[in-house]
């Protein structure tokens, strides 16, 4: 039915896709926004973050397009996953925002928008896409360029044979940040032994055996605390080394 | 009947038929940071807030990407070019080392404080 409205020819598939993918990817972020449940604001995400990297493709950055699915949908958003999955007890799956703030980000969003749509629109020159270019891929210049040598076409006015200086540099700041990076995260989040309890252990509902161990524990504290007024300093300090292994 | 209005209708407004300019990836991204912005200012949960990074992140590449396409724009204006992509690579590194960083920092506040709701996060408060 369609074909015989609208001649297939006419239809201009790289705006078909863009309009889906736009669609989808904006749709998605305004879900973030709107849903309560944490489990599906991270479901909503992967799906806006993974529309976004259809864009990419269809923008000619295909190198870029596979990171995007490579490391944030598939490395920092099964991170944040995890971040959900660790922290879902249910008072904090679904937490309501205020009414009142609510009506405030809607304003602030509306002018915000009315802002950049206004700029984005604003200028003349982005509005005429360019027509007959060859498809390149750009993973080649890509990976060259990192290592310091450019092959991709230098920009109108440049000088021919000039040198032009590559990403090594950023290239090997970024690949230390990483490390540093991640092994501070390591850090931060090991597994500690606590001198005091956790809060959310005390949060928990002591079961029995526990209590039964705590007081056991308590009770000796104190006949060690008698026993050390009674005797002299000598036993006191075998005394203090039993007790202190808890 | 429905469904063919709606196809004219969307081949009438050229969103199937126009060709993409930078423009129309200029309007995605100032969708998709304004929904960031707004997710980071109202989320009560820390993961949240988190979220609301991801997508002003991903709204600034999105712009990155677009200038530094070829086939988006015309003959009089100035492409990015490469820096455009590689700028967008090292933003996605970066956001995958700051999500590794705050993930650290929420599980470790959650582990001391038994909660995720950054409004209970306010011992430094006076």
């Amino acid at each position: 039915m369609i074909p015989m409205m609208i001649p297939l020819a006419a239809v201009n598939f790289h705006s078909l896709l863009f309009s889906l993918f736009a669609a989808l990817a904006c749709g998605f972020a305004v879900a973030v926004v709107l849903s309560d449940n944490v489990v599906r604001m991270a479901f909503y995400l992967v799906l806006s973050l993974g529309a976004t990297a259809g864009l990419f493709f269809l923008a000619g950055a295909e190198f870029i397009g596979a990171m995007q699915l490579m490391i944030y949908v598939g490395g920092t958003l099964v991170l944040l996953v995890f971040g959900v999955m660790l922290t879902a007890q249910s008072p904090f799956v679904s937490m309501k925002t205020a009414a009142g703030d609510r009506v405030l980000a809607g304003i602030v969003a509306a002018s915000l928008l009315a802002l950049l749509l206004q700029a984005a629109c604003s200028v003349e020159a982005w509005q005429r896409p360019a027509s007959g270019r060859v498809a390149a891929p750009s993973a080649t210049p890509i990976g060259t360029a990192l290592v310091g040598v450019r092959v991709d076409d230098p920009p109108p006015g440049a000088a021919a044979g000039a040198v032009r200086s590559g990403y090594l540099l950023p290239f090997e700041i970024v690949s230390i940040h990483l490390l540093v990076v991640l092994v501070g995260a390591a850090y931060l989040a090991r597994a500690k032994r606590r001198r005091t309890p956790r809060a959310i252990d005390e949060a928990a509902s002591v079961d029995p055996v526990d209590a039964a161990r705590l007081e056991s524990a308590a009770r000796s504290r104190a006949n060690l605390a008698s026993s050390v007024n009674a005797s002299g300093r000598s036993g006191s300090a075998s005394a203090l080394a039993a007790g202190g292994g808890r | 009947m429905i469904g063919m209005a709606t196809t004219t209708g969307l081949f009438a407004s050229g969103l199937i038929s126009a060709p993409v300019s930078v423009t129309h990836y200029l309007v995605v991204g100032a969708i998709l940071f304004t929904a960031g912005i707004v997710c980071m200012a109202i989320k009560r949960n820390a993961l949240g807030v988190l979220m609301g990074i991801e997508l002003v992140l991903n709204g600034a590449n999105v712009n990155f990407v677009a200038f530094s396409s070829p086939y988006l724009q015309g003959q009089g204006a100035t492409s990015l070019g490469l820096d455009g992509q590689v700028i967008a690579l090292f933003v996605i590194l970066l956001a995958a080392a700051e999500a590794a960083v705050a993930l650290a920092i929420t599980l470790n506040f959650y582990n001391n404080h038994a909660t995720v709701d950054v409004d209970r996060a306010d011992d430094l408060k006076g």
